[in-house]
């Protein structure tokens, strides 16, 4: 088979139909996992799978007055670029070797790609609930993307010295490593959890959907087909996001069992920090990433370069 | 609604996830910044003080218990409370310690519920779930007093309907020491989570000199520092016979307002506690033969404020006049002083924070340009026949016609 045939294979089993099912599994569990803490009983298990499936039947309705084609293409740029992130990352988390190099920073173009797109979308469906939605989505962007990138920094400092220079982007050699076994690595791997958590929207960082306060924000002119895209993006997501959390930080799917367990962990952490907060202001939400978790990056990031040079392994 | 670019309008119901009745604010925003808000009601009226002018004196409690779901004690409270003042009767000690202990246990139901809300709309959704769950018990003891989890019926002209059986008492103490227990760990979750803290302080503030501007009434007003609590200041039921303190807060803000009703469903359990010792024996009510011609007034004091009723009675078996006014009334208009100014997200829990009702807030007023009224009671009749006469004329309506 070649190589092109391949690709699409691989785009369509493992970046779609995998992430896909394992994304709505992922969402069930949060839902049901949030009905316990909350003395609920929860959705059965199949209810994410029949939500896009109806909502995938449903009547489409696009405002008069909005950009009808950025409004539907918007969530089409969201799918697929999260396709080919999970494309990506899974392919890594099952087979390190071959002829794929993963590249971090096209993991991180393509992470932001999906809020690029809401903002677009939302920008585009002439709403002010969706307005001011998307004003705070790209808020929240500038807010989380410094301190994830500063993690992001301190990875690459602690395999430098551990990994040959020609390797140093490739996501397939740093997954290898564990750069949270040191204190400036945790401290990263940390704020990466809240940045995950920032770019899925969950509490306390869903500002932008607030269904409370905008009545689903930036979402909230979607409907039927464009809606379940939408859905399925962001269960996609649920994927992805911890994924990459995990070969960045915990040394990736060195055996799939222990990845698993990874995986589960860091989404049980999220659910955790999703059940026991409140909704953040928009001001709060910037000065707690800007003020607090970029600092203590900035701190790590001086710890890990001195380790380095030191050659102090758990700094 | 038009939506000019130059001043964006948030809309804010007529149906919106933030509240679970139909009501509208419009929110003028800059930016983030809110403006300035109007409010408008009006698209649930139901006609209760038209139909109350229509039912009997005994049918009326009845029926004004469904203004609210949850002030369902207060309202017939007011009401009897009024008659009873026209009719000159002295209500039993056993019917004025029932009806104590009906109106706190409908307070704590009703501020634990309110907390659970304010939770659910800043996205803390554990405390709604885990408030609405230590809710349950209360309702659970209501219905054993009552038979009624809500719309308790009890109260009547007189007295009360359904008496609290002695065998019970030990047993609703029991389960009102394990609420205590409950209460007690809530309010202490809720009042020291930091986070909560810096979402709730310092906003929506309301000051005391707005306070009585506004003429706000219950926790609202004991929130922004008014010491004003119809339990203590026109004492009515068995209040001035029982030890408990009015909760003020001088701060203003929603945090300030969440205290004041945690610390109330404290007070509301020592005040039950207390009158389920003291209660007295003999009868739960006296007969009342008449009405006589005039007029009075009953107010007592919902979980929201002061509820109001005034009663004309012309010397027959029905009310000729009965007005009602709910505490959401007053204090729903303090959001002009309280949101502007305000972030929208800070707005939203503020607008919430008074725990605005608004089945019981309802008016029905058309009113045209330069304040004048354009249309009543007649021009409503005179709309509705000139409806009736086009829509038989669609329906090709003539003498002998018959509707298939």
């Amino acid at each position: 088979m070649n190589s092109l045939g391949q690709s699409i294979i691989e785009l369509l089993l493992l970046g779609f139909l995998l992430t896909a099912v394992v994304g709505l599994v992922a969402s069930w569990i949060v839902r049901k996992v949030s009905a316990k803490v909350q003395y609920r009983v929860g959705p059965p298990f199949m209810q994410p799978f029949y939500d896009v499936i109806k909502l995938l039947g449903k009547e489409q309705t696009i405002p008069e007055e909005a950009n009808g084609f950025v409004f539907c293409l918007a969530p089409l740029v969201a799918l697929s670029s999260v396709i080919l992130l999970s494309t990506m990352l899974l392919r890594i988390a099952l087979q390190k070797e071959g002829y794929f190099a993963g590249d971090v920073i096209v993991v991180l173009y393509l992470l932001a790609m999906p809020s690029l797109a809401l903002i677009l979308g939302a920008s585009a469906s002439a709403s002010p609930h969706a307005s001011i939605g998307s004003a705070r989505e790209m808020k929240l962007l500038i807010s989380y993307e410094l301190p994830l990138l500063l993690a992001f920094t301190i990875v690459l400092i602690k395999a430098s010295g551990q990994i040959e220079q020609s390797q140093l982007l490739s996501l397939a050699a740093l997954s290898g490593l564990k750069p949270i076994m040191s204190i400036s690595g945790c401290l990263a791997f940390l704020v990466s959890i809240l940045c995950i958590q920032a770019k899925l929207g969950l509490v306390p960082f869903d500002v932008a959907e607030a269904e409370t306060e905008l009545a689903g924000g930036v979402i909230i002119e979607y409907s039927g087909p464009l809606l379940a895209m939408w859905t399925l993006e962001h269960a996609m997501l649920l994927v992805a996001l911890p994924v990459f959390v995990v070969e960045l930080f915990l040394g990736g799917f060195d055996s799939i069992i222990l990845g698993i367990i990874k995986y589960v962990v860091v989404v049980v952490l999220l659910i955790l920090i999703k059940n026991t907060n409140p909704r953040m202001r928009i001001d709060q939400i910037m000065k707690f990433f800007w003020y607090y978790c970029s600092p203590i990056l900035i701190i790590a990031l001086v710890l890990a370069v001195v380790g380095n040079f030191l050659g102090i392994g758990w700094l | 609604m038009k939506i000019s670019p130059k001043k964006p309008v948030l809309a804010i119901g007529p149906l919106h996830p933030l509240q679970e009745e139909m009501e509208f604010f419009q929110l003028t925003v800059d930016g983030e910044i809110v403006t300035d808000i109007d409010v408008r009601i009006g698209f649930n009226h139901r006609g209760i003080e038209g139909i109350s002018e229509t039912l009997q004196f005994d049918q009326v409690p009845y029926l004004i218990s469904r203004i609210c779901g949850i002030c369902s004690a207060s309202h017939p409270l007011a009401f009897v409370q009024a008659v009873e003042e026209l009719a000159g009767v002295t209500v039993p000690d056993r019917a004025r310690y029932v009806r104590t202990i009906i109106n706190e246990l409908e307070r704590i139901h009703s501020h634990v519920l309110w907390v659970g809300l304010a939770g659910h709309f800043i996205g803390y959704d554990t405390v709604f779930m885990w408030a609405w769950k230590y809710r349950e018990p209360i309702l659970d003891i209501l219905e054993k007093i009552t038979g009624n989890r809500n719309n308790y019926g009890n109260v009547k002209v007189g007295g009360c309907r359904e008496d609290i059986d002695d065998s019970m008492i030990p047993e609703i103490l029991k389960e009102l020491d394990e609420i205590e227990k409950k209460m007690d760990m809530l309010i202490k979750a809720v009042l020291d989570d930091p986070i909560l803290q810096a979402r709730l302080k310092g906003v929506g503030v309301l000051t005391y000199e707005d306070a009585i501007k506004y003429a706000v009434t219950g926790p609202t007003a004991r929130g922004s520092g008014v010491p004003i609590d119809v339990r203590r200041d026109d004492v009515y039921a068995a209040y001035g016979e029982l030890d408990w303190n009015v909760i003020v807060q001088p701060e203003g803000d929603v945090f300030a307002k969440a205290v004041v009703r945690l610390l109330e469903t404290m007070e509301a359990i020592k005040i039950t506690r207390q009158a389920l010792k003291k209660l007295p024996g003999g009868p739960i009510a006296v007969e009342v033969k008449e009405i006589p011609p005039g007029e009075a007034m009953g107010h007592t004091e919902a979980p929201r404020g002061e509820t109001f009723h005034y009663v004309r009675s012309d010397g027959g078996n029905r009310p000729v006049r009965h007005k009602v006014r709910a505490p959401s009334y007053v204090n729903v208009p303090s959001f002009k002083a309280s949101c502007v100014g305000a972030n929208i997200s800070d707005a939203t829990i503020t607008l919430a924070s008074v725990d605005p009702c608004y089945s019981c807030t309802e008016r029905l007023a058309v009113v045209g340009r330069n304040d004048k009224v354009i249309c009543d009671g007649k021009e409503l009749l005179r709309l509705s026949r000139a409806r009736t006469e086009q829509m038989k004329k669609q329906m090709g309506y003539k003498e002998g016609f018959k509707f298939e």
